[in-house]
């Protein structure tokens, strides 16, 4: 079997494969184009009469529960990046197969963290065939230097689901790492040695997955409340020592930043949504775990609280600085992806408006709608954007894969998406005649808040004309592009393979781009 | 630029144990002559944490041709334009046999070609300048009384600090190849601070260097007076003669290279001998500020600096009356504690009240508390409206008197309310239409 297929031109311009893996995939069309038929996927059904009636599912290992699963050679095994770099459960997963002499196994993580770089012993020797989910680090270079025998895939949190639920991507083993589960395997999140806050991410492998192994190092009598994971979906639990490194789990940038340049942006930005009246009470945001995403939190507080107004919701990512407005009565509720510091955590346990929220309800596209579209600003990050607004987040400009996607591509639906990027960094421009790799279309990207100007989105004449006499730096993103290259010089275009090894799909299924390998 | 590189900054400002102290506050600096033949010289920074700079380590041969390695982090954006850059120096020195080893983090032409032209020049010994494009954005004078609230140091050896430094607006940026500098960098330092004058934008601050200390310092001169720097900082400056130097020698430079623009000083006293010297100091040709700096003025006394500066009470007193008897700015020390927004707050306050003029800064975090509070408060504003209204008023009447109230307002009165008008309304705390609304309430 190829890696891919039958290339194409779709409808952004970009060159893209429609059969990756030996399945037809359909080039992107545009947004909102891509109609889905059919009805979505089902697991099988199964019986009570083939589960222990007291209740009690517990295997004694890993490798013995995939056994029972009836693991072979091709399947696709999920896992889930909940303890992120602190997973323990991941790898076990693939020694466990690798012990068994499977091999040509499909890897479906949410996400893929540095800690799962020993995975790469297993791609080179067949275990795993390939990886849909995101390649970071060590695992993103090992796939664009084209050392995975199958195609990559990356999809958004909600593609994911959306891939999920659709049977795009059908999971045979789901294995869900829980910090908290009862032997029924009702699992939860929010408290345990390695609380994570909830288990999201996993809702779809749960629902759609053909069997679900649970793996706790906390397994408390029945019944585990509140269940995030129901137990009915599950067929096996195993406990282990450890699941998770605490502090690794919270590892995410929880910090507001110190630095001045990251501070001018986040500055920038929050005086930004002032002016064209987005910060009103009752409004909503969204801002991601960096440092000066956090910073910009800070802000919108500092605004809200000086005059007297608060927000009706805010999506997390959630941290202490989200909690700390919520407790100070700022938002009414967080709807919470993911926690990323133990303060959030906390607040989850505790405080009845921050709710526990997954890809199904935040992002999913092929859903009756989802609460991305109804954010009045979010605030995001990225490696690159076009003259077009066209942005990248998952290649380096050298051509590396170096980031998943997340649910940045879901969150482009919001109402206004913000990028506060550095114009450059070190010596590489952000702002590129062309993309690298495109991971949204520039008709959803808004505003881009850099340190020596913010640049808005033609389409977007509403924010234009509110900022008609404005103070604020407004140029045009040809006039920022021409000085990160009187600055910078101007760059040369990486020269890469005609080879491709990853796909990126849009929210709805469709291939948006291909990353080709590079030239070592 | 993250904190901690400006940390690292303040621990050379505060730091050096290498410089050689002799007698009272004579640092002598061992800068290694650029004829110090070695083999092989090593210039630059690398390692983790280093950003926007390179490592060149260069051999000159007899023969063999030119042999780049480049491990750049940007080598598929400008490999190609490093390696033109690298081979367009070696012919400007004629040089035709060489082994370079360019490991870059990210550095822009001006730091590569710095960090290569001083390696060159410590083999050869040449003293042939490689000069990177001159901004004509970087082309202007300063005038002898424009505001100084704000001066941000950066170290004169570390290209990451600098690039972004205009951006947040200080009145002046410090390019400094003193105290933060290390001993061992300070010759390879001078390259790049030359080439930042020339090539970075430092969109409208006022360009400042401060030199080493005189005598040694006199030679950091030869490097910035040809580049157009507003401003030159005289560190540890304890008498009048020390300035009489840095003029002679500017004015000497300034003649070879046909200047005609003004190049002012700004002595920084930072003894007690300076302090007694003050006024001698302040009343010096082209000083139009006195810093003090009060980390070595408290060692010199012995004593530990604290955040209330009882300590250093009378030495910025006599600092405040020197500048204002000479009529030049009176220019506080830097505040150390970068996290401590509101120390810094209360130490503006009060470096205001004592009648300094403005104050050295060492994170562009500090600028904005530093400008918001040396800038004038609403009951100055509203007294300066007050006052500059009745002058045009008496203006306008043909009166030669101005008077408020029952109070008759002399010139210099007036002046200083003009001098606060037009600095609120610079700093927009004040619109420029002011007077309507003034007479319409």
């Amino acid at each position: 079997m190829s890696k891919y297929d039958k290339l194409t031109t779709n409808a952004i311009g970009r060159v893209v494969p429609q059969i990756i893996n030996g399945k037809e995939a359909v080039p992107y069309l545009g947004v909102g184009k891509f109609r889905p038929t059919g009805r979505k996927y089902a697991p099988p059904i199964s019986t009570c009469a083939d589960y222990p009636d007291d209740g009690n599912k517990v295997t004694g290992s890993i490798r013995e529960a995939l056994e029972k699963c009836g693991l072979k050679n091709g399947m696709t095994i999920s896992t889930h990046h909940h303890f992120r770099n602190g997973d323990l459960v991941g790898n076990q997963v693939f020694d466990a197969a690798a012990e068994l002499g499977i091999k040509n196994l499909t890897w479906a993580p949410s996400a893929s963290f540095e800690c799962h770089s020993p995975l790469i012993k297993y791609l080179e020797d067949g275990t795993i065939h390939h990886i849909e989910g995101s390649m970071n680090g060590a695992l993103g270079k090992f796939t664009t230097e084209g050392g995975m025998q199958g195609m990559g895939i990356l999809r958004s949190h909600g593609g994911r689901y959306q891939a999920i639920q659709d049977g795009d991507l059908h999971v045979d083993i789901a294995v869900i790492a829980a910090p908290t589960a009862d032997a029924f395997g009702n699992a939860t999140g929010d408290r345990g040695p390695a609380a994570c806050g909830l288990l999201g991410f996993a809702l779809a492998d749960s629902q759609y997955a053909d069997k679900v192994i649970v793996v706790t190092d906390n397994l408390v009598p029945f019944p585990c409340v509140p269940w995030q994971i129901h137990g009915n979906y599950v067929d096996h639990v195993v406990v282990l020592d450890k699941v998770g490194i605490p502090e690794k789990i919270v590892s995410g940038t929880t910090e507001i930043t110190k630095s001045p340049d990251r501070l001018l942006l986040a500055e920038l930005t929050a005086q930004f949504c002032d002016e064209t009246g987005i910060v009103r009470d009752g409004f909503s945001f969204q801002a991601g775990a960096g440092g000066t995403a956090l910073s910009i939190g800070i802000y919108f507080a500092e605004m809200l609280r000086k005059r007297g107004m608060k927000a009706r919701f805010a999506r997390g990512g959630s941290n202490k600085y989200l909690v700390k407005m919520l407790e100070e009565g700022l938002v009414d509720y967080i709807l919470d992806g993911q926690t990323f510091d133990l303060e959030g955590v906390r607040s989850m346990r505790e405080n009845a408006g921050h709710l526990n929220t997954s890809p199904f309800t935040s992002y999913n596209y092929h859903g009756k709608g989802n609460f991305a579209s109804m954010v009045d600003v979010v605030i995001l990050g990225a490696t690159e954007v076009d003259i077009n607004f066209n942005a990248n987040v998952v290649t380096h400009s050298d051509g590396y894969l170096l980031h998943g996607i997340g649910g940045w591509m879901n969150c482009l639906f919001s109402k206004c998406v913000i990028l506060p990027i550095p114009l450059f960094r070190d010596r590489m421009p952000v702002i590129r005649d062309q993309v690298t790799t495109i991971c949204g279309p520039g008709e959803l990207i808004d505003v881009i808040v850099t340190e020596r100007g913010i640049a808005i989105n033609p389409l977007r004449t509403d924010l234009i004309d509110k900022l008609k006499g404005s103070s604020l730096p407004i140029r045009s993103i040809h006039q920022l592009k021409e000085e990160a290259e009187r600055i910078c010089g101007k760059p040369s275009l990486p020269v890469l393979s005609d080879e491709f090894i990853a796909a990126i799909k849009w929210v709805d299924g469709t291939v948006i781009d291909a990353v080709r390998k590079v030239i070592v | 630029m993250d904190e901690l590189q400006y940390f690292l900054g303040i621990v050379f400002f505060f730091a050096l144990p290498d410089v050689t102290l002799h007698g009272n506050h004579n640092t002598v600096l061992n800068i290694k002559p650029e004829a110090d033949v070695a083999a092989i010289a090593a210039i630059g920074n690398k390692g983790k944490g280093i950003r926007s700079d390179c490592h060149v380590t260069l051999e000159i041969r007899q023969s063999g041709g030119i042999e780049i390695q480049l491990i750049s982090k940007v080598k598929s954006m400008y490999g190609d334009s490093i390696l033109s850059l690298c081979n367009e120096i070696f012919r400007f020195y004629n040089i035709s046999d060489a082994s370079l080893l360019l490991e870059d983090s990210g550095a822009l032409e001006l730091v590569i070609a710095a960090r290569l032209e001083a390696a060159i020049r410590q083999l050869t010994g040449s003293t042939k300048e490689y000069l990177t494009e001159f901004l004509p954005q970087n082309k202007y004078q300063t005038a002898r009384d424009r505001d100084r609230f704000s001066r941000l140091y950066l170290p004169g050896n570390s290209p990451s600090l600098m690039i972004n430094a205009g951006i947040h607006k200080p009145n002046g940026i410090i390019l400094d190849l003193e105290d933060a500098v290390a001993v061992s960098k300070k010759a390879e330092a001078r390259f790049l601070v030359r080439n930042a004058l020339r090539s970075l934008d430092f969109y409208g601050a006022e360009r400042m260097v401060r030199i080493n200390q005189v005598p040694a310092g006199l030679a950091d001169l030869d490097y910035i007076i040809p580049h157009n720097v507003n401003l030159v900082l005289v560190p540890k400056c304890e008498s009048a003669e020390q300035l009489k130097l840095v003029n002679e020698n500017i004015e000497k430079i300034k003649k070879e290279k046909g200047i005609n623009s003004n190049i002012w000083l700004m002595p920084i006293i930072e003894s007690a001998l300076g302090v007694l010297k003050a006024l001698e100091i302040a009343s010096s040709p082209n000083v139009v500020a006195v810093a003090i700096g009060l980390e070595d003025y408290t060692a010199d006394l012995g004593t530990r600096r604290t955040n209330e500066g009882n300590e250093s009470f009378f030495a910025r007193s006599m600092v405040v009356n020197a500048c204002k008897a000479a009529g030049v700015q009176a220019i506080d020390s830097v505040f150390s504690d970068i996290a401590d927004m509101e120390a810094l707050k209360q130490t503006v306050l009060r470096s205001k009240a004592l009648g300094f003029d403005g104050m050295g800064c060492i994170h562009p975090r500090q600028i904005r508390v530093i400008h918001d509070n040396f800038a004038p408060d609403e009951a100055e504003i509203d007294k300066a409206k007050k006052i500059v209204n009745a002058f045009i008023e008496a203006t306008e009447k043909g009166l030669g008197v101005v008077s408020l109230g029952t109070k008759m307002i002399d010139p210099p009165v007036v002046k200083r309310a003009q001098h606060t008008i037009n600095l609120a309304v610079s700093m927009g705390k004040l619109n420029a239409d002011w007077r309507n609304e003034f007479l319409n309430v």
